[in-house]
């Protein structure tokens, strides 16, 4: 990766179509490495979730096509939350195959233009609408029942969530992307207003409308390009059943620092872990010789539509073992080591987890999200906050390794990257 | 439970309802000098979308058909002896064809929420419960609505319940539903 931009996520954007959104994104991306010229550019994927939010079938030539990169090769990539981070590795893919040299990643949503229940609605439609839409309709009500399920089974508790929500919020604080930017405290999180129990309104992220791209090169161009090239080195991408009532009681799908003795009663994934959350991960880690993700990762962006999936992915990319994920965040160790949160946290800044703010902090304009992601990762691997940021205070002293994962709806797909310092 | 009025939306300070109405403009004067343009505010307009979809349930119209006769209709697969309480044709293990079976009417609270907002469609109904159910012999939940219990502090995981069907079909999965059995 050479590159990256993303448009200020903001709850309404209406001075502009997806087009111009976009292609701020783009425009920032390109300005950022001047050697990098428009006709270098051979080809580009695109990625948004919703037909019904745009109201605009094949919104993703009209994207390309706005950003002058007509006649050559484009297409659409959809898989639910996870359509951004499916994007970026189809631009990998199309990189690593060989396709093509360079290739523009990007994607956008605008939920805007609906009203928040009916894009509650919309995002429902992404549930089997035979047996689970026409009973619920309603995603939060799924996160909340799986938590719930979680807390059963493992003893986490609301208050843990509610950190999840305090730290996100705190670490945006200083991130000028980010749509949401506020001091909570976990009483703030308990207090506001209950959405699917025992989920609040400041466990789930928001709706936006927003833009990102990613530029992608193989080796050689992308040292032409610049001296800062983050390299991908490890991609995985898994998958689980849409309805989470068929989700299997089986075996934990073990990682390398676990053995079967530490799950010996538990049934998985059930409807309380990711199972293709932790196969994406799995892929990854092989792919890029992890082998204990906890210690020889630096950061993580992951996918925190909600507080109560955070803490599932910590056990899912197992950076805690099954079960270990509230006191995993209890303990600190996901919060950046140079913020004060106003809290006591034994081992603060043991691995950083969403340092940029992640989804419920940043926003969420489903196309956009993961490839956001990868352009906060690059950045921080660059050591450039505080050249995009505007200020240093999210920069890691070591950010030489990051993780970034996109997750979709209840875990159907789920994607994990992991990026490395190229020079 | 506490009725809300569901068109509100949950936030820190009191406001007024946003409303979908407004007025209709006629005509907008164009400035003199066109670069002025630049400086114009979006033109947002409303445009309604409706459709009635001819939905068919396909090879799951049996279970419908189940729930009209008071019944829970799931699918085995005879090679793996897995039993789906949401029916699939197709065995997610092996691949074959499954067979139809008759699911349990009781059984237990595999986990729950109480919805207060839902998708636009369901905010009317709201505060709902929603429940995923276990049945002894059978390997994949159901999911459903619960009623009866006020608030979620009614509920626990591993609560007997058992299924009751709606009189006038509706041709839903909202057809059958639980309630407390114990
Ligand atoms: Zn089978």
């Amino acid at each position: 990766m050479v590159s990256g931009g993303v448009s200020k996520f903001a709850k309404a954007r209406p001075d502009a179509t997806f087009q111009k959104i976009v292609k701020e994104s783009f425009d920032y991306a390109m300005h950022d490495v001047p050697k990098l010229k428009h006709s270098m550019i051979d080809g580009s994927v695109v990625s948004y979730f919703s037909d019904h939010f745009t109201r605009q079938l094949m919104a993703g030539i009209m994207a390309t096509d706005y950003l002058g990169l007509c006649p050559k090769p484009n297409k659409r990539i959809e898989g639910g939350g996870a359509t951004g981070g499916l994007c970026f590795q189809a631009g990998w893919e199309a990189v690593a195959s060989g396709r093509m040299n360079v290739c523009a990643a990007f994607g956008f949503e605008t939920m805007s233009r609906v009203p928040t229940w009916k894009g509650n609605e919309f995002i429902a439609l992404a549930s089997d609408v035979n047996f689970d839409y026409p009973v619920g309709g309603f995603y939060s009500g799924y996160y909340a029942m799986m938590v719930n399920r979680h807390m059963h089974e493992f003893g986490t508790t609301v208050e843990q969530l509610a950190m999840v929500s305090v730290k996100n919020h705190m670490n945006a604080y200083g991130n000028p992307y980010a749509q949401k930017r506020r001091k909570l405290t976990i009483a703030d999180v308990r207090n506001s207003a209950m959405v699917a129990y025992p989920l609040t309104l400041l466990d789930i992220c928001v709706m936006s409308d927003g833009a990102a791209t990613c530029i992608l090169a193989d080796e050689e161009t992308a040292f032409r390009l610049t001296d800062h090239p983050v390299k991908i080195t490890g991609v995985g991408t898994g998958t689980d059943m849409m309805r989470m009532a068929d989700r299997p009681h089986g075996d934990v799908l073990l990682a390398p620092n676990e053995k079967k003795s530490d799950y010996r009663n538990l049934k998985y994934p059930g409807v309380h872990s990711f199972r293709a959350g932790r196969s994406a991960g799995l892929q990854a880690y092989k792919m890029a010789g992890i082998t204990d993700p906890l210690k020889q990762l630096d950061f993580v962006e992951l996918h925190d539509a909600y507080t109560s999936s955070e803490i599932q992915t910590y056990e899912d990319l197992a950076l805690c073992k099954y079960g270990d994920g509230g006191k995993f965040v209890e303990a600190g160790y996901p919060f950046m080591p140079q913020i004060d949160y106003g809290m006591k946290l034994p081992m603060k800044g043991a691995l950083p987890v969403n340092p940029s703010g992640g989804l419920i902090a940043c926003g969420h304009p489903v196309g956009a999200t993961g490839l956001m992601q990868a352009v906060f990762a690059f950045w921080q691997i660059q050591g450039s906050i505080k050249k995009h940021y505007g200020s240093g205070e999210l920069q890691l002293k070591k950010a030489d390794r990051g993780l970034i994962h996109s997750h979709a709806g209840t875990g159907t797909y789920v994607t994990v990257s992991i990026m490395e310092r190229g020079w | 439970m506490a009725k809300k009025n569901p068109t509100i939306a949950p936030a820190a300070s009191p406001k007024v309802e946003e409303l979908m109405t407004g007025t209709t403009v006629f005509n907008i004067p164009l400035p003199a000098d066109l670069k002025a343009l630049k400086g114009m505010s979006p033109i947002v307009v409303k445009q309604p979308y409706h459709i009635d979809y001819i939905h068919s349930y396909g090879q799951d119209s049996p279970f419908f058909a189940g729930l009209s006769n008071g019944k829970l209709l799931g699918t085995k697969c005879g090679r793996c002896d897995y039993t789906y309480a949401t029916p699939r044709l197709a065995c997610t293990h092996c691949g074959r064809e499954t067979k139809w079976v008759e699911i349990p009417l009781s059984g237990r609270v595999h986990t729950f929420t109480t919805c207060y907002f839902g998708g636009e469609e369901f905010l009317k109904e709201t505060p709902f419960h929603l429940v995923l159910v276990e049945f002894d012999g059978v390997d994949t939940l159901f999911l459903s609505r619960l009623i009866g219990p006020a608030g979620p502090e009614d509920i626990r995981i591993g609560m007997k319940v058992k299924a009751k069907f709606r009189r006038n079909s509706q041709l839903k999965p909202t057809d059958v539903y639980f309630v407390p059995s114990e």
